[in-house]
């Protein structure tokens, strides 16, 4: 560059719109290896066995994107979100752009069974001037279906080292080392070189510069020059490109029908999906209701929690402040915010969290949820939801405030509106399924069966209701359905404990503001009185004994609170299902509120928390006036 | 080469029928369809419609799930011919 040129370009930056340029800046002295592909392509193994067991896993910040580092002898090495592409379209594309920015290596990862998709990212990746190697993964299943792939002629078409590799089995490990020393700069269309090289005086690099011409406003933003409106062009270019290399390179022989083909037919359709969906809904009761929410947690809850936790802490505080005082009962009372939020936190909700995050990457890296999703969507259309939020939706069985906080996948406000108030108002969370669940069970098929519908009714209204009263379109489903896989243990772990880690760091100090705010309303006779004013409601409008009063204000605190305070009450079939009605309908957990008014907003969250109470109360009047 | 030059919404195709994409909505959807290998003038297949119109298209041994709002939004044609090979 001439001294004028440097000049040109230095001013050009001081007028830059600087971001807080990210960790990964701060990071890379020492040279990175960014590991970037399309969603389950393997990615995860071969950083494994880069980085070993040495990693850090963090959000990327102002995501709840996980970006994962380790070393390689001299490197740091990155694993970055599945993407198709390089924009800024969601947070994981986001998150995968910055680090792929910053990367000296890349090793892109790709699907042997699917290198026509795969190669799409491959191409980009060189369009951005980066230095790259390829590894083809699956070559098992490769062989297996028959497909005859030239590799050498593809290394020689992108112009990059291409190495076969089974990574489960670490086949083509040994040649790592070789494929990091050899990654180089691939082969570009003449034209894009020209013009990307012409950009460099303004923008520095040329990836940075092809993501501008591509229309990436954020990176136009950081540069501060207009985006590019060549996308179109380039991306069918590139696609032509690829469809071309396919073209030359690859030979597809094989008409055998594969069981996961079949497997994954009957998945969708609903004649067989519906049976698999309830199977796997049974399979997961059988792991997240049975074992761990009654085995394992009446050992973490009652042994550890109420036997030795409490008696432990409770004296020890004791020691330093009288038991009869006002701050004794706030932290280690009935609702103190030592005894019994960590006996909550710990002991009861996070083994259900960590079951439930791990039957949900099951069905994640099998490849069932996508399926899952195409199978639902028509039925959420109606609701103004796509097939995604049936991710949300199924996780708020387990918890809904972490399935509060899983809503942020979905696309628009309007989708995430929808969604939560489903979650707050008539998904029951397994705390409360397993109370309900008993109750009902004492009571017959008849309650059982007025409380299933009656749920299932307000869920259906409240979603169409939203749905035609709020302003917008829902973003409609657009889904690669990834093949079915058996799942890898490892990475299964690996996602449930980052998860489970998340939303502990997420919600937990929301669950000791929501006891705070409960053992306040006890001391201060708050809930004495909010107990008495339900009186009224409770005896007149739903025809219940007045303690049940006493249960819908536990309610508040804790959704199974609520529904074990019925236990007590002598109660009929039908008053049961009366009970059980107004108790799932009515208010979410305080943990649950807390984090629904921070993703929603104060007056959204207030509005969804008033229209609870409201929907609770008159449905739970209504069928009571039906049925008794 | 014998194709219908009707063209259709990609909603009204029946499992099992061969297409060729003639336009799909425009912005970051067709840019995501074109990282997926479905742009204009490509032949896929329907290799399911589900019941309220979701459609899984099949592009060798790639299967796309399209939503039936988004699939009242892309045009197709009709192919008569079948074949989709790679070589």
């Amino acid at each position: 560059m001439t001294d004028s040129g440097e000049e040109n370009r230095k001013k050009h930056v001081e007028k830059h719109i600087h971001f807080d340029s990210s960790f990964i800046e701060k990071e890379n002295r020492k040279g990175s290896i960014v590991l970037a592909g399309n969603p389950n392509v393997g990615k995860s193994l071969i950083f494994n066995e880069l980085s070993g067991m040495n990693v850090e896993v963090s959000n990327y910040p102002g995501t709840t994107v996980e970006v994962i580092k380790g070393n390689y002898r001299v490197y740091n090495v990155y694993d970055t979100p599945g993407i198709y592409g390089v924009s800024s379209f969601n947070d994981e594309e986001r998150v995968a752009r910055d680090v792929i920015l910053n990367a000296d290596i890349i090793i892109n990862v790709v699907d042997g069974v699917h290198l026509e998709r795969d190669l799409f990212l491959t191409q980009q990746l060189i369009d951005m001037g980066k230095r790259l190697v390829v590894l083809v993964n699956f070559m098992d299943e490769v062989k297996r279906h028959q497909i005859e792939i030239d590799l050498q002629r593809l290394s020689k078409f992108l112009g990059v080292p291409v190495i076969p590799i089974i990574a489960i089995e670490k086949i083509g490990f040994d040649r790592l080392d070789e494929a990091i020393a050899e990654a180089c700069e691939g082969t570009q269309r003449e034209e894009t070189h020209t013009i990307l090289h012409s950009m460099l005086k303004m923008v520095g690099t040329q990836a940075e510069a092809l993501l501008i011409m591509e229309g990436d406003e954020y990176i136009s933003q950081k540069h501060a020059v207009e985006p590019g409106n060549h996308r179109d062009e380039i991306y069918i270019e590139r696609r032509n490109r690829v469809n071309y290399i396919i073209s030359q390179i690859i030979k597809d022989v094989s008409t055998k029908k594969r069981f996961t083909d079949l497997l994954s037919r009957w998945t969708i359709r609903p004649i067989t999906g519906i049976p698999i969906f309830i199977f796997t809904l049974y399979l997961s009761y059988l792991f997240v209701g049975k074992f761990v929410a009654q085995d394992v947690v009446s050992f973490t809850e009652v042994q550890i929690g109420h036997n030795h936790w409490e008696p432990w802490i409770r004296s020890l505080i004791t020691e330093y402040i009288p038991a009869a005082s006002w701050w004794n009962n706030i932290l280690v009372g009935d609702f103190g915010i030592i005894t019994m939020t960590t006996t909550y936190l710990l002991f009861l909700l996070l083994p259900l969290v960590i079951a439930f995050y791990a039957s949900l990457s099951l069905m994640e890296d099998s490849g069932y949820l996508p399926r899952l999703a195409t199978m639902v969507d028509s039925t959420l259309n109606k609701i103004g939801l796509n097939g995604r939020a049936i991710i949300p939706l199924i996780l708020g069985f387990g918890c809904v405030t972490s399935a509060t906080i899983t809503t942020r996948l979905l696309s628009s406000e309007r989708e995430k509106t929808i969604a939560t108030a489903l979650l707050q108002f008539a998904i029951p969370c397994s705390a409360q399924i397993a109370v309900i669940a008993a109750l009902l069970a004492g009571a017959g098929f008849l309650p059982m069966l007025v409380y299933t519908i009656t749920i299932l009714s307000v869920l259906i209204a409240i979603g169409t209701i939203l749905n035609k009263t709020l302003k917008g379109e829902s973003t409609p489903l657009l889904l690669d359905l990834p093949p079915m896989r058996l799942p890898r243990i490892n990475n299964v772990m690996r996602k449930t404990m980052f998860r489970s880690y998340n939303f502990m760091k997420e919600a937990s100090g929301w669950f000791f503001v929501g006891a705070l705010a409960v053992g306040l309303a006890q001391s201060t006779g708050v809930l004495e009185f909010l107990t008495r004013g339900l009186k009224p409601l409770t005896t007149g409008w739903l025809q219940l004994p007045a303690e049940a009063a006493t249960a819908f204000v536990m309610g508040v605190v804790r959704r199974d609170f609520g529904a074990a305070g019925l236990y007590h009450l002598s109660l009929s079939p039908m008053q049961i299902t009366v009970a059980l009605v107004t108790i799932t309908l009515f208010v979410p957990c305080i943990a649950s509120l807390m984090v629904m008014m921070k993703e929603r907003g104060l007056k959204e969250g207030f509005i969804i928390w008033i229209g609870t109470w409201i929907v609770a109360f008159a449905i739970g009047g209504i069928v009571s006036h039906i049925v008794l | 080469m014998q194709k219908d030059k009707e063209l259709h919404h990609l909603n009204t195709v029946k499992s099992g029928q061969w297409i060729r994409i003639v336009s799909v909505p425009q912005g970051v959807l067709k840019a995501q369809f074109v990282r997926l290998g479905i742009h204009e003038g490509e032949k896929v297949k329907c290799l399911d419609r589900l019941p309220g119109g979701t459609i899984v298209l099949q592009k060798h041994r790639q299967h796309i799930a399209v939503g039936s709002q988004l699939a009242k939004q892309i045009i197709i044609s009709l192919c008569i011919d079948k074949g989709m090979h790679h070589d």
